[in-house]
């Protein structure tokens, strides 16, 4: 290894913050505060360390950058194997942004085992960026599947009041998921020998055995996007979860999927990606516009947004399998920047949350002449939402929905429709809270947003405004890998199309 | 009597000095002063750390052994290289449930220096059963375990639990014995062998006859005998009863040793004699595989004893283990040995948690008296957290490895009902597995469990717990042997 291992830096040193916590001892007090800053401080160095991967990426090649590759388990020829390109960067950079977010906003909403929270978000941070930068088959899947075991712990310790039910629903629906995924990976190894992604995506799996594993990747896929119908255990997961806990599940977790099928599914499952394209559409045009509906009659602030997290990654899913460069660019755009807005809106729910202990929208309204600068910031983010050019939503969606116009303009104009919800259930939510009449008697003393909750939401209001006005930052960094991939995917289409065609 | 006609006793080396120096033990022990309490617990203790220096003493032999194949004794006994892994096996899970005993041994009134000599004893059984090379040893070794095992598991004799349990387990094993052995008569008088190279001959590929009616039938009752002996499922029923009655760490004990030597000894008698005659068994080892699963994933979703729970969890590991088995080739076989291995370690680890659930000083085995733990003992509550995320087959922790390699074993040689079964069964297995973690992190306390916990508990919580989180940094060394260990069950 020619450089220095900067990819395993930054995907264990959350890990060594969490060991660094662990040894933390004395008066309970003294040990919170510590823990606390230990576990900013990792993260926000974590989060430069990934600057400095980003600055130093060359986005003029598709080749994995970065890569780090040692022997791990040779008697199956399993290595241990690291690196990004333009699309996996993308999401690394959105985890060690949110991570130091998170941890900032659990500062004072967070009282109990403080230590082990903090330990089990940083434990979260190495397993998610582990998760978008492995590059074999079993690395990829135990980081995939570790998420588990901290997010099951924070939903359950530090949740709601129906927090087991939750906890338990999340892990189950999403081992279930992957544990055949697993087994679709034992049979890829089988048939092509090896468990490396890059050579993976190069083989050619049978056209039969591939609509078998694309079915069984798409049974864990679509179970982190989430796609109707599987998507029950999100709105629980995310009501229950604490605050930053649901940043972290809408920012990241739920991006695992969207960048499932864009590692897996398209570029070695090619022809089954085409054969199931229709099933896609019609699952997330469901998704769309009977979510959006669903979200409409919600009374509980954090299981609007958590439908409002279905319908847009149900954008994602039709992006993705337009297999053109707009759809496929709008889906990675789309899932970040809906990393970024939910990751805020779960945020303002969890500022007011923390001062009143409600989320039903029914306690608030007329919040705007006691809390003028939370009004803006929610304003912000609710447009950011809807898809207000200006904003990060609007490039996502706009794209996605130039590429789904040249393949199929029933879904665009039923997609286009479904915007018009979002449009419907984020404004009547906003005039519900934060319009009206300031009576009710809680809410007289209502305090506006604090110093650390601004240092909250800042990078954020940053961050979108920056995508809305500027994508070329990022769209520059994903464009060459993604037409790699597309081109990928079409030569293996028409090879076999053409080998159809012979065969007649 | 010349030199050369002396047998070579080599390869016996670590079972004589066993035999021997259980002898020692046993003599020493009962001209140690005893009479009261304070006596006994101190030849107890004396006798207690001198079986663990003959169990490590053991281990320093079985390990120093080449893995070369050679027999003894008139080829009744091989030592291989499949051998001394199980052997390692069965020794470490030995001399771990033999190091967390003492302190219930001497809090439960049961300090008698007899307790630390059967487990060796019945450990030189399990030593005999892995290394059989014919039907008669097999079966010499088999019962010299078992009979040392129907003593312990009532060794609590005022217990009513304790003595029901020896009697069950006596009763029933007494019974599956008669059907292996049984079956043994059957094999032998329809192919005049007792000799396992002899049978794997006159069984092979190449031998035109093929098996007659009444071999199947030894092999089917053999089967039987041993599923009795690994607690598989239809022979599984003695299980839950013997875990739930017999004292902790004998359940500890049952729970690892003897059943890496069944399972070691299943292996070796269906891959050695009976290898070839792989399309006639491997139905009933994936129905047994299948079953096993199955029932010990549905069956521990209502268990309120957490000794009860881990019975059923052990019939369900057995399913999974069961499939490498029922794959019959050596990536199966590999399977079964990585997961043994790393099962025996999830194990000791849960059953040392168990050890130290105390209230005022009395055991508790309940569930729900693990409410809290996360507060009142906050490393206890995350060992066995570890321990259940792994037992659950969670990455990154070792569980996930031990399956991982029976199912791909399973995809390799297109078993797909077995593989998908058996994943579908490790998530609902996943759900009482997390119920516990459920109880210890989620539940508020209601009585807090007795501290400190002792020394060496401790220490193999320690041990076990991070061999089981750390497993993932280096498993070569386990993977590799565990390879070269199922080559030579095929190579023999």
């Amino acid at each position: 290894m020619d450089h220095l291992p900067i990819l395993s830096l930054i995907t264990f040193l959350p890990l060594v913050g969490a060991a660094f916590i662990l040894t933390i001892r004395g008066e309970v007090e003294v040990a919170t505060r510590n823990a606390r800053f230990v576990a900013l401080w990792t993260s926000f160095i974590t989060f430069l360390a990934s600057l400095y991967v980003w600055i130093k990426f060359d986005s003029s090649t598709a080749a994995f950058q970065f890569v780090e590759k040692a022997d791990w388990m040779p008697i199956l020829g399993i290595t241990y194997h690291l690196g990004i390109d333009g699309i996996s960067l993308l999401f690394v950079l959105l985890t060690t942004v949110l991570t130091p977010i998170c941890i900032l906003a659990s500062w004072e909403a967070i009282t109990e085992r403080v230590k082990e929270y903090m330990i089990a978000f940083l434990f979260m941070e190495t397993m998610m960026i582990g998760m978008f930068s492995a590059l074999d088959l079993f690395v990829f899947y135990i980081f995939f599947e570790g998420v588990l075991i901290p997010m099951f712990l924070v939903i359950g310790v530090w949740g709601g009041s129906r927090r087991i039910y939750s906890a338990f629903k999340f892990f189950l629906y999403t081992l279930l998921g992957s544990v055949l995924m697993l087994l679709a990976m034992f049979t890829m190894y089988l048939d092509a020998g090896t468990t490396d992604i890059p050579s993976l995506m190069t083989h050619n799996f049978p056209a039969r055995l591939q609509l078998w594993l694309w079915l069984a990747f798409f049974a864990s896929f679509a179970v982190k996007v989430p796609m109707w119908p599987v998507h029950t255990w999100l709105p629980d997961a995310h009501v229950e979860a604490p605050t930053a806990g649901s940043v972290i599940l809408a920012g990241v977790l739920l991006k695992f999927g969207g960048y499932g099928f864009l590692r897996f599914s398209l570029p070695m499952f090619p022809e089954a990606s085409v054969e199931f394209t229709p099933l896609i559409y019609g699952l997330s045009i469901v998704a769309v516009i009977y979510t959006s509906l669903v979200a409409l009659a919600q009374e509980d602030m954090k299981k609007l947004i958590a439908y409002s997290s279905v319908a847009h990654m149900g954008f994602v899913t039709i992006g993705t399998f337009t297999l053109t460069v707009q759809g496929i660019e709008g889906a990675i755009y789309q899932m970040l920047s809906h990393g970024i807005v939910s990751a805020a809106l779960f945020l303002i729910v969890g500022v007011v949350y923390d001062r009143l202990h409600s989320r039903d929208i029914e306690t608030y309204g007329g919040l705007v002449y006691r809390m003028p600068s939370y009004a803006l910031i929610f304003m912000l983010f609710m447009l950011a939402s809807v898809g207000l050019p200006g904003t990060g939503g609007f490039v996502g969606e706009f794209l996605i929905l130039v590429g789904v116009f040249q393949v199929n303009t029933w879904v665009a104009a039923l997609a286009a429709l479904g915007m018009i919800l979002g449009a419907a259930y984020m404004l009547y939510l906003y005039r519900r809270v934060i319009f009206g009449k300031l009576t009710k008697e809680h809410l007289l003393k209502i305090t506006d947003m604090s110093p650390r909750e601004w240092a909250v939401f800042a990078p954020l209001v940053l961050l979108t405004f920056w995508m809305g006005i500027y994508p070329s930052s990022f769209l520059d960094v994903m464009h060459i890998s993604v037409l790699n991939l597309l081109d990928q995917v079409h030569t293996a289409v028409a090879a076999s199309d053409t080998l159809v065609v012979a065969g007649q | 009597m010349p030199l050369a006609d002396i047998p070579d006793l080599i390869p016996v080396l670590p079972e004589v000095f066993m035999a021997v120096a259980i002898m020692v033990l046993l003599m020493f022990g009962v001209f140690q002063p005893g009479g009261t309490a304070d006596q006994d617990v101190r030849s107890l203790r004396l006798i207690w750390a001198l079986s663990i220096v003959v169990l490590v003493l053991t281990l320093v032999l079985v390990a120093v052994l080449s893995g070369e194949r050679v027999m003894a004794f008139g080829s009744l006994f091989v030592s291989d290289a499949f051998a001394v892994f199980c052997k390692i096996l069965v020794l470490l899970g030995s001399v771990m449930t033999m190091i967390i005993s003492r302190g219930f041994l001497e809090r439960q009134g049961m300090a008698r220096f007899e307790y630390p000599i059967l487990v060796v004893f019945a450990t030189l059984g399990m030593m005999m059963m892995v290394s059989a090379n014919d039907l008669i040893s097999l079966y010499l070794g088999l019962e010299m375990q078992s009979l040392s095992l129907y003593v312990i598991a009532a060794f609590q004799r005022d217990d009513e639990r304790s003595t029901e349990a020896g009697l069950k387990y006596f009763v029933l094993g007494a019974l599956a014995s008669g059907l292996l052995l049984y079956g043994s008569s059957l094999i032998y008088g329809f192919s005049g062998t007792t000799n396992f190279d002899q049978l794997a001959a006159l069984f092979d590929y190449a031998s035109q006859a093929g098996p007659g009616t009444g071999v199947i039938f030894g092999i089917v009752f053999i089967m039987a005998g041993l599923a009795f002996k690994v607690s598989a499922v239809p022979f599984h029923m003695w299980t839950p009863d013997v875990y739930e009655g017999a004292p902790t760490p004998v359940t500890a004990f049952f729970s690892v040793a003897p059943k890496i030597a069944a399972l070691a000894l299943f292996m070796r008698v269906m891959i050695g004699p009976f290898g070839d005659l792989l399309q006639h068994w491997q139905q009933i080892v994936a129905f047994v595989s299948i079953a096993s699963m199955i029932l010990g994933a549905l069956t521990a979703i209502n268990q309120r004893n957490i000794k009860r729970l881990m019975a059923y969890s052990s019939i369900g590991h057995v399913g999974y283990a069961l499939i490498g088995l029922a794959v019959g080739d050596a990536a199966g076989i590999r399977g079964v040995l990585i997961y043994l291995a790393i099962y025996l370690v999830m194990n000791v680890g849960t059953f040392a948690c168990i050890l130290c659930m105390r209230r005022d000083d009395r055991m508790v085995e309940g569930i729900d008296d693990l409410a809290g733990l996360s507060k009142s003992h906050p490393m206890l509550a995350a060992a066995l957290a570890v321990f259940m995320f792994s037992m659950a087959g969670i990455p990154p922790l070792a569980g996930f490895f031990g399956k991982l390699y029976v199912f791909l074993a399973a995809i390799e040689a297109e078993l797909y009902t077995l593989a998908v079964i058996g994943v579908l069964t490790s998530v609902i297995a996943a759900f009482y597995y997390i119920r516990i973690i459920r109880v210890m992190y989620f539940d508020d306390i209601k009585e807090s469990l007795d501290k400190p916990v002792e020394r060496e508990l401790r220490l193999v919580l320690a041990a076990t717990g991070l061999l089981v989180m750390l497993f993932f940094l280096y498993p070569s060394p386990v993977l590799s042997s565990a390879a070269a260990a199922a080559a030579a069950l095929f190579a023999g």
